[in-house]
């Protein structure tokens, strides 16, 4: 008797465990369906045109998204000046260079960052970063562009560095080797050999790390000044700006569910869900791409 | 050091190539570690002389300008809780499943990037669903349950793949010979495999309660209240928490003195810090104790 229900029970569990299995892809669906339901009919209601000018001034009816998408991008690109150098520099040291005690030090500390909640670091940014910016570069705020640019940077550096610190890390011992053997320094060694061989794991690290930047959102709300007018110029970087995402958080409370307002907040919603799609898209096929070649090399 | 070498003003040369690249690079990990630090060193500095008894335990009083945050932790424990409740067994079963019984095929695959791709998701977007799909389709209107949905869906990438890593490096073996004995795969996975892989999946369960404890865009739309003079009674209540009573006293609130901010601060950061904290701990307790 006990061997029957053992079987039935074995069925059972092992149905749910597939059913838990298989529900990421339902959660991804069910996001970007919702995500649609909600925002196409924004096509319907504000013409194509209108979408895509320079002004976003919903109280009448202005939904131009070119000053949102304007100030996500520049923010990022900022970011990335801050991110890429200081992330890489510092994923290729603690792989390469740091003494062991070092790397074990450096790793959790990082990670530290990784985990200081954006609300922190906005309020930080508010109160310790953006009144300095406003005396050095004497703008009439420090509310800008730049102060979430640094913020951003220091947030996705965490991802950029995990991530490309293992890409670094997963390089076979024998190609070091190889290339000391062959009488190339260990500087020669990281910028000819290791770093090639890891291309594509620091390239989907700066991705992600980048992904990061353009989709967060309490911290680029509370320092970048929330204005959303187009940046034209690489100067814009010292002025206010408003970012895709700080619009959708600021701007949701007080709009009437089912308005145009509503509709084409969950349109710019649908913008970020594809754009990090397509990120993570890259990104995994990358990184499949990768496993496959180690197993290759393995084998 | 190196008397084979035909030139060796080259070979120096290039050592002083080294020198200077590792220099550099010593500088920019320096540059990275050092905001860090200046940041921790600020929050605590300037947080810790705000908290006392009255600020953990009382309730916001004067426009918030005053009084304590007691409602805010408790919210923050509330959701955090719910949160595990919902997004703990799921994630874990289905760390399971790709560990144990997935077959290496496309529909896997599928799993695999769509896992990536919730973990991609931005905070804010997560925040538009759980309105769009739990506070109005599903009619739980503002509340810890909407909010609590909604963080636990983006708590579960990291669950499952911490938790998912840690049952993979169960040895073979250990599966092998329960199996041989007569025991059924899933007496197999929850005797032996689950057993064995516990600190590693408490450690994902942390870091995805960590994640779901700070952040403020997914509860800003699902579930956070402005404020509220008495505690929520139900998951159905909306609530204060404190990621967003920081954002709100920082923007919403004039003349709000800098020091209760920098309390709410260091409050979130303590209590964020220390899961960190726990999760190191369990990992070298476990590597200290592992049997294999």
């Amino acid at each position: 008797m006990p061997k029957r229900a053992q079987t039935w029970l074995e069925t059972l569990i092992t149905a749910v465990i597939k059913t838990s299995g298989y529900s990421a892809i339902l959660f991804v669906a069910v996001i970007f369906i919702f995500l649609m339901r909600e925002g196409l009919p924004t096509l319907a209601e504000v013409p194509l045109g209108d979408l895509f000018s320079s002004r976003w001034y919903p109280i009448e009816d202005y939904y131009g998204l070119l000053p949102l998408i304007g100030g996500s991008l520049l923010v990022t690109l900022g970011s990335a000046l801050v991110a890429v150098p200081f992330g890489v520099g510092t994923a290729i040291f603690i792989a390469e260079i740091a003494p062991r005690w070092a790397r074990e030090i450096l790793k959790p500390f990082i990670e530290i960052m990784a985990g200081i909640p954006s609300v922190v670091l906005g309020f930080l940014g508010m109160v310790a970063i953006a009144p300095r910016l406003r005396i050095l570069l004497d703008i009439p705020t420090g509310l800008t562009a730049l102060a979430g640019a640094l913020l951003l940077g220091g947030i996705s550096i965490p991802t950029i560095v995990s991530v490309a610190e293992d890409a670094l890390d997963s390089v076979p011992r024998s190609y070091r080797d190889a290339a000391l053997a062959l009488g190339a320094t260990r500087w020669q060694t990281i910028w000819k050999v290791t770093l090639p061989a890891a291309r594509t794991g620091v390239i989907t690290a700066i991705m992600l790390g980048l992904g990061r930047a353009i989709g967060e959102t309490m911290t680029v709300m509370m320092v970048t000044g929330n204005a959303p007018v187009l940046p034209r110029s690489l100067a814009a970087i010292i002025s206010p700006i408003r970012t895709m995402t700080a619009t959708i958080a600021a701007e949701m409370g007080e709009v009437a569910v089912g308005s145009t307002h509503y509709h084409v907040l969950f349109f710019i919603g649908i913008t970020l869900f594809i754009i990090s799609l397509v990120v993570n898209l890259i990104a995994s096929s990358v990184i499949f791409r990768q496993r496959k070649r180690a197993e290759r090399i393995l084998s | 050091m190196n008397p084979a070498h035909p030139r060796p003003s080259n070979a120096s040369r290039r050592n002083l190539i080294q020198t200077a690249g590792f220099g550099v690079l010593s500088l920019v990990a320096l540059f990275t570690v050092v905001p860090i630090l200046l940041i921790l060193i600020t929050i605590f500095a300037q947080g810790l002389p705000a908290i006392s008894w009255e600020f953990l335990t009382a309730f916001p009083t004067d426009g918030m300008r005053a009084g304590g945050v007691f409602p805010a932790i408790l919210g923050t424990v509330y959701l955090t809780f719910f949160t595990t409740l919902l997004a703990v067994p799921l994630g874990i079963a289905a760390a399971v499943y790709l560990s144990e019984y997935a077959p290496d095929n496309l529909w896997t695959r599928i799993i695999r990037i769509a896992i990536i791709n919730l973990a991609g998701i931005p905070s804010i977007v997560y925040g538009l669903f759980g309105l769009g799909i739990f506070v109005i389709f599903f009619k739980f209107g503002t509340s810890i349950l909407a909010a609590s949905f909604t963080l636990a869906i983006m708590t579960l990438p990291t669950i499952i793949s911490t938790a998912e890593e840690a049952l993979r490096a169960v040895p073979q073996s250990f599966r092998v010979v329960s199996i041989s004995l007569g025991a059924t795969q899933w007496q197999t996975i929850r005797h032996i495999v689950l057993g064995q892989s516990l600190p590693g999946i408490l450690t994902g369960v942390i870091l995805g309660l960590e994640r779901a404890a700070g952040e403020t865009a997914p509860i800003l739309l699902t579930g956070a209240a402005f404020y509220l003079p008495a505690l929520p009674t139900s998951p159905m209540d909306a609530t204060m928490a404190l990621p967003y009573h920081l954002y709100v006293i920082s923007t919403q609130v004039p003349g709000m003195p800098v020091q209760v901010q920098y309390g709410t601060a260091v409050v979130l950061l303590i209590l964020v810090l220390s899961l960190n904290l726990l999760t190191t701990i369990i990992r070298s307790r476990a590597r200290a104790r592992r049997q294999w």
